[in-house]
Order: C-alpha cells, then sequence, then structure tokens
C-alpha cells in the first residue's frame, strides 16, 4: 500500500481521471439543460395553470427537493431497469434524474425572478392587450433572466459538482476511474481523488468568476 | 339582450357597478355615462373608488359578485357594448380572456408610474403593442411611433432605454405608446403623481395638446387641480364609492355645493 504522493502513478491514472472528466462535462451538459429548460417551464407553468395542475407538480417537486439525489438515482435505476427498459444507460437514467432534481430548484429561482417583476408590467401588457406569449416572451422572461441567471448558474455549478453522485448506478465518471483503477493497483487514491478535485477546481472556478462578472454586468445593463 | 345604449350612446356606462375587494365595498351600485369625446375628471380623497374606476375599464380589476349581473354585480358598457360581461343567448355572463381582449383594444391607460417596458429600447416600446396586438407592419407601426415620439416632444430619444430617461420622459413615452394603439377612450391615472414638481408641467403641456388636437374620450384621476379645470368638461367629485356631486369645473371648483367637497378642495389646494 502506497501511503505518499506518488508521479509515476499520477501521470499513469491522469488520462483516466481525464476520461471520467469528460463523462462528467457530458453529463453536466445533459442534465443542465434539462435543468435549465424544465426548470424554466415548471415556474411558468406554477404561474399560469389552474390549481389542479399546479398543486400536484409543486408537490412532486417538493418530494424531489426533500428526498436525497442519492436515492433518487437508485430508485430510478432499479426502478426503470425493472420495469421499464433494463437496456437503458446509467448514463441516459443519471442524466435526467440529475436534471429533473436541479430543476426543482432552478424553477424556485426562475419563480422569484418572476415574482419579482413589478406588477405594474403585467398591468402595461394587459392594458396593451398584448398576447399571452409576447408578454411571457418579450417582457416577462428577459426581465426575469436579468434577476434569476445567477441563481441558475450556481445551480448548475451545484449539480456539475455531484455529477460523482452517478458513481452509485456504474456511470464511469472520475471517482469511477479511480475506485478502477484502485481495485487493480491496491495504489493511487491519493492522486486520482487529487487529481479528480483539482480538475473539479480547474472547470467551476473559472465558471463562477464568469458568472460574477455576467452579473455584474447584468446589473450595470441598462434595464 | 336589449342594449341599453343605443341612440346617441354614452361611450362609457357604469350600471349599477359594485366593487369590493375583500370585506371593503369600493364601489356600491355606482351608475354613470360618459359621452363620446368628453374630458372628465375625477377627484375625491384616496380610497373614493376613484382609481378602480379606471382599472375597472382597463380590466385590470372586475366587477364584483359577477354571477347575477342584473341584480347585483353591476355592468360596465363600453360604445354600446358589455366590458364585464358578454352577452349569451339572451343573458350576460362574466366576460372571459378572449372578449375582454377585444374589448380593451379600444381603451388605453397611461399608469401613475410608467410601467415602461425596461427592457425594450424607447421605439419598440411604442411598436410592439401595434405590431402583436393591432396586427400593424413593423414598419408601420414604427412610422406612428416616430410621430408620436415627436408629438411628445422625444424623437431624439428613441434608441435610449426607459432607464435613460428622466420621470416626466418616461411618462410622455408612456403616453405616446398609448395614443399609438388609436384609443377611443384614454385613461390616466394620476399620471404626474410619480414626478418631481418640475417635471409636472412638461407631462401636463403634452396631455393639453392631446385633449386639444383630439377627439379622444379622456377619463382623468388627478390632484392637478388647474390641469382639470383647463381640460375637462366635467368633473366628479367622488367619496366612499359614490358620486358626491359633479358639474362643469368652474361650478365644481368655483362654488362647490357639497361640504365634502368644499373640504377636499381646500385641502388639496393647501398642499
Amino acid at each position: 500500500m502506497n501511503s505518499g504522493w506518488n508521479n509515476e502513478i499520477a501521470s499513469e491514472i491522469f488520462p483516466m481521471v481525464l476520461e471520467g472528466f469528460w463523462t462528467v462535462l457530458k453529463v453536466t451538459a445533459v442534465a443542465g439543460l434539462i435543468a435549465v429548460l424544465l426548470g424554466l417551464a415548471l415556474a411558468i407553468v406554477g404561474r399560469i395553470a389552474p390549481t389542479p395542475v399546479r398543486r400536484p407538480i409543486s408537490g412532486f417537486m417538493q418530494f424531489v427537493r426533500n428526498t436525497p439525489l442519492l436515492v433518487q438515482v437508485l430508485f430510478v435505476w432499479y426502478a426503470t431497469s425493472l420495469y421499464i427498459n433494463p437496456e437503458w444507460s446509467a448514463f441516459a437514467v443519471g442524466s435526467v434524474v440529475l436534471g429533473v432534481h436541479y430543476a426543482s430548484y432552478t424553477s424556485e429561482s426562475y419563480r422569484a425572478g418572476i415574482e419579482a417583476i413589478p406588477l405594474g408590467q403585467w398591468e402595461a401588457a394587459t392594458a396593451l392587450s398584448l398576447p399571452t406569449h409576447r408578454t411571457w416572451f418579450t417582457v416577462i422572461l428577459p426581465q426575469m433572466m436579468l434577476r434569476s441567471t445567477a441563481a441558475v448558474a450556481n445551480w448548475i455549478i451545484a449539480m456539475f459538482k455531484e455529477v460523482p453522485v452517478l458513481f452509485a448506478i456504474g456511470v464511469i465518471e472520475m471517482i469511477a476511474e479511480v475506485k478502477q483503477y484502485q481495485g487493480q493497483h491496491y495504489t493511487g487514491a491519493l492522486e486520482g481523488y487529487t487529481l479528480a478535485g483539482l480538475l473539479f477546481l480547474a472547470a467551476s472556478y473559472p465558471v463562477a468568476v464568469m458568472m460574477r462578472r455576467l452579473e455584474n454586468r447584468l446589473a450595470k445593463s441598462h434595464f | 339582450m336589449p342594449n341599453p345604449t343605443s341612440n346617441n350612446e354614452p361611450i362609457i356606462r357604469f350600471d349599477r357597478v359594485n366593487k369590493s375587494f375583500g370585506d371593503l365595498k369600493v364601489l356600491d351600485q355606482l351608475s354613470f355615462d360618459v359621452d363620446p369625446g368628453e374630458r372628465v375628471t375625477l377627484i375625491g380623497p384616496s380610497g373614493s373608488g376613484k382609481t378602480t374606476i379606471l382599472r375597472l375599464l382597463m380590466t385590470l380589476e372586475h366587477v364584483t359578485p359577477t354571477k347575477d349581473p342584473a341584480k347585483d354585480g353591476g355592468v360596465i358598457w363600453v360604445e354600446g357594448k358589455p366590458l364585464s360581461h358578454m352577452e349569451k343567448g339572451n343573458r350576460l355572463v362574466v366576460a372571459n380572456e378572449r372578449h375582454l381582449r377585444q374589448v380593451r383594444k379600444k381603451i388605453g391607460m397611461v399608469f401613475q408610474s410608467f410601467n415602461l417596458f425596461p427592457n425594450m429600447r424607447v421605439l419598440r416600446n411604442v411598436t410592439e403593442a401595434q405590431v402583436h396586438t393591432l396586427g400593424r407592419s413593423k414598419d408601420e407601426a414604427e412610422v406612428k411611433a416616430k410621430e408620436l415620439l415627436d408629438l411628445v416632444g422625444l424623437s431624439e430619444k428613441v434608441d435610449n432605454y426607459p432607464s435613460q430617461l428622466s420621470g416626466g420622459q418616461q411618462q410622455r413615452v408612456a403616453i405616446a405608446r398609448a395614443l399609438a394603439m388609436d384609443p377611443d377612450i384614454l385613461l390616466l391615472d394620476e399620471v404626474t403623481s410619480a414626478l418631481d414638481p418640475e417635471l409636472v408641467a412638461d407631462v401636463l403641456g403634452v396631455l393639453r395638446d392631446v385633449a386639444d388636437t383630439t377627439s379622444i374620450t379622456m377619463l382623468i384621476v388627478t390632484h392637478e387641480m388647474g390641469f382639470a379645470r383647463d381640460v375637462s368638461n366635467r368633473v366628479m367629485m367622488f367619496d366612499r364609492g359614490q358620486i358626491v356631486e359633479e358639474g362643469a369645473p368652474d361650478e365644481i371648483f368655483s362654488d362647490p355645493r357639497e361640504a365634502r367637497t368644499q373640504d377636499f378642495l381646500r385641502a388639496v389646494l393647501a398642499e
């Protein structure tokens, strides 16, 4: 058992970790798209749908927010392979669960962004008889984006860091790669996890900085 | 359904209109008519129901209760057609969104807090509804918008965002935006209340021009008594959702009959 840092092991394990990192990025892209779009749809439905539609959706989202992601991932993975289709890949199932989980958070950020828009904006749109879709797409959503972008981006960064949870259902991301290496060579944990951590940092820190800049820029924009 | 406003009809008719917010009754069996082209100023203390009348006309509020308009809720008529309700067979039923969308096209409103769309430049604020509500072409809408922005003295601000304008300029854009819809009725809800005193004159000047050069029916809620006297044909004094007194501006401002009107005018003029 190797107890200290070993450069040779680090350079051997790095390509594997990098491959796992590529998987993390792919999961983040798919799940992020789901979280961004589904969250937006849920926020709009929460605003316009009648109560019988709104209540069950809101209840489901509460449930998603209040149960651990790991439990949801495992449950959906086993439930889909038992009852729907055992051929579905862990990547696909994991990405969808992660996306839906985070959509329950992004929808709240969008909702807050919509509620922060002064009532007068809705009233002006009504007074001008703007069609409902125009009111949403040209009046409400652009103003909502200004208020919600930073919060939604933070949820996506948080989601990115949670991708290793999918290791539980066999998505070969960075942690799984290190585990595999460790299983074969009985070493490499320190180097592998350190490299994985550094890659997460290297990816999420610039995004966080970019988001802060975007936030400042939006704050200075004319509306 | 007999049409109550068929010959020489008033452009606006409130027929026993009730409006409550929870337990608070704001309008109580209110009835009045406004003739086409008339400029009516509504005055009265806060909470007397003036703004509610404008908001009901703009369909931002709805008559209550509405289940049986003949008995309790009352009906608002615009140009001889029900606004708050729609005709179904020989009955009046509560208007749906489609009906409201149609009838309110004839009505424009300028708000106390302007309510321009902050994400759109001035020109687009004035063209957006022309294109998407009235179905005008973009070019046609831009020509109209530029004409109106010229009328309100802001032709050089077409490319600015509302946040780059003063309050008075924003309110003038809002007036242009409402006029761009060619309304038959223009509702002005305390349009100078949110402005610094030095900006009030410009906005009132624009509205005086509109009053002088068009035949748009206007309902004006204002504390600017000089403006009300100059522009309106009739002044209605409200208190607790009912008309206390009405008459020509000179009559009401110089020789009010009712004690409540006298007290109100004394309080306003002392401000």
